[in-house]
């Protein structure tokens, strides 16, 4: 598969087209807002914690298809893990991002977020697909003040 | 590409041959990604044409030395042709006196030059500075900065849903308070061409000085800045042709004998001492420290390269390939052409539904195409349309209507990704 294709992969250009857990969490616990000022993203993200485990999780926001996609493939693995197993598979996402186009890639400890080694090839869109866990790492820091 | 269209291209080639001047530019050659690189990004910056290029290096191999001061050889000649440039700029935008023309690092600093310095000494609690919505932040922000440290007011003349300046708006928010005047002649982002010689005259009216930035108007419309009547004019060389780094700010010697130095250094003074020191006399009591000699150089060298194609020749050539852009692009399903003023310049903005201009822009990219998108340094500009950002393709005379129909071929199957 050639790099432009890795990037945009089916999955990926799916969850553009259709994103998950799309909206606002009325009985969110945690809020934060996420803003790419280069590229004019915005992105909301609103969770439910309870007892440290993430219950639910939704996002609203405008932004490139790397972007959104990101942020709907991550809502859709957050449900049920604790802030410390985020905190470590986001380090492991962002390795992966940043590391080096012929590293291997942990598959089974990044599951389905493995879709975005390819933006490897793209360093100038590596903050797009890090807007969405950038902003989740704040929310989780937030309590949601209003 | 249909043949009515070939047409054009024809007639235009007794007097201008596009692909004999795309020899004058080495990058052009080249390929990205292994696709013939398309540059569509002129408005942020133009590619060089092998005699600038050699312009250049030939300074540095025959000529390098600091100008004015020096009594040897090479400084007098470096001096000799770092003037010269001043002289070909006057020539080129038809100013009356050499000093007029004060050599900057760009349009940016050329704008905050006036600010700064014209507007210290002339902007007094409630004044008012005139701007309009479609401004660069480079003809924002220095505005801001003034208006804050003077109690002067900052005004901004609103835009119409095509991109147009509301022009009975401009005459509610011009008055007597009004003292500076400072327009965008093209705009970056929409592509509106200004009427500044209304505005210019109608500011003039109520006694305001008009500053028009033409870092989009001076590499596709002839300036004459006499004719125009503008008190200062400001542009960049790099988007004419020539190299970073060194820009013009025009301004009427009137004016600019009044206004106090922007900067203080070598250069600028006549004699220093701790009790007193003497302003040297225009153009250098603006151009403090060893100026960007190369550049300026560079820049005179881009001019007179210009000028042998014609101005005149270069604008009829671009609004041809505007045209047909236009056409071509507006035809697309799904894609909303930003920017629909009635006199436009060499540069299309345009939204596709359901598709970020990012990914245009990395999609295209990987076709050989450079266009360039996101807000473009017009942040207003895209809360006034409602979007994020929009993708933009800019020409310049060395673009081709071929250029444009794999523009229009790429952009087609990216849609259909995205479908
Ligand atoms: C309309 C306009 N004004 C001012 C500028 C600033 O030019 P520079 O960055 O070369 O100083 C630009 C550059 O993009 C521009 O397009």
């Amino acid at each position: 598969m050639d790099e432009i294709d890795a990037l945009y992969e089916e999955v990926i250009l799916d969850h553009n087209k259709n994103p998950r857990n799309f909206g606002v969490l009325e009985e969110a616990t945690h809020k934060a807002v996420g803003h790419n000022p280069l590229c004019g993203d915005h992105i909301e993200i609103y969770l439910n914690v309870q007892n440290g485990v993430v219950k639910d999780v939704k996002f609203k926001g405008v932004g490139c298809a790397i972007s959104k996609a990101s942020a709907s493939i991550m809502t859709t693995v957050l449900k049920g893990k604790t802030l410390a197993e985020i905190q470590s598979l986001f380090d492991e996402f962002h390795r992966t991002l940043t590391s080096k186009v012929d590293e291997p890639v942990n598959t089974e400890k990044l599951g389905k977020l493995a879709v975005f080694a390819g933006v490897r090839n793209f360093p100038v869109r590596v903050k797009c697909a890090t807007l969405a866990w950038h902003t989740l790492i704040d929310a989780l820091g937030n309590k949601k003040s209003d | 590409m249909d043949p009515k269209n070939l047409e054009i291209r024809v007639e235009k080639k007794k007097s201008f041959n596009v692909y004999k001047i795309r020899e004058d530019f080495p990058i052009l050659q080249r390929k990205v990604w292994d696709k013939p690189l398309i540059y569509f990004d002129n408005a942020a910056t133009t590619q060089k044409p092998k005699q600038v290029i050699k312009t250049i290096e030939s300074f540095y191999k025959n000529l390098n030395s600091n100008i004015h001061r020096g009594v040897h050889y090479l400084s007098q000649a470096s001096t000799t042709e770092y003037e010269c440039a001043r002289k070909i700029v006057k020539v080129f935008i038809n100013a009356k006196y050499e000093e007029e023309i004060i050599f900057t690092r760009g349009a940016t600093e050329a704008i905050n030059l006036v600010a700064h310095s014209y507007g210290s000494v002339n902007l007094r609690p409630g004044d008012e500075v005139l701007i309009t919505f479609m401004e660069h932040h480079s003809n924002i922000v220095p505005w801001q900065i003034i208006c804050e440290r003077t109690g002067a007011k900052l005004k901004v003349v609103p835009i119409d849903d095509n991109g147009e300046i509301i022009i009975d708006e401009f005459e509610k928010l011009l008055s007597d308070r009004t003292k500076i005047v400072s327009v965008v002649h093209v705009s970056n982002s929409l592509g509106t061409v200004n009427p500044i010689e209304y505005i210019i005259s109608r500011s003039h009216e109520v006694g305001a000085v008009v500053l028009i930035d033409g870092a989009q108007s001076i590499q596709h419309i002839p300036i004459d800045v006499q004719k125009l009547d503008c008190d200062f004019f400001a542009f960049s060389g790099h988007k004419i042709y020539a190299p970073t780094g060194i820009g013009v700010l025009y301004g009427k010697r009137s004016l600019l004998e009044a206004m106090p130095p922007y900067q203080g250094g070598g250069d600028m003074i006549l004699s220093v001492s701790f009790e007193k020191t003497i302003y040297n006399e225009l153009p250098h009591k603006f151009e403090a420290g060893t100026p960007n000699i190369e550049g300026a150089i560079g820049l005179g060298s881009a001019i007179r390269y210009v000028q042998n194609i014609g101005l005149d020749v270069i604008y009829k050539y671009e609004k041809q390939l505007l045209d047909y852009a236009t056409e071509q692009i507006s035809q697309i399903p799904d894609v909303e052409i930003i920017g629909k003023a009635r006199n436009k310049a060499s540069l299309i903005s345009f939204v596709v539904n359901n598709v970020h201009p990012h990914d245009i822009g990395t999609l295209l990219d990987r076709d050989g195409i450079a266009i360039r998108t996101g807000h473009h340094c017009t942040e207003p500009v895209m809360r006034r349309f409602g979007v994020p950002a929009t993708s933009r393709a800019s020409f310049a005379f060395y673009n081709t209507f071929e250029e444009i129909d794999v523009l229009v071929k790429s952009l087609k199957k990216i849609i259909e990704k995205f479908k």
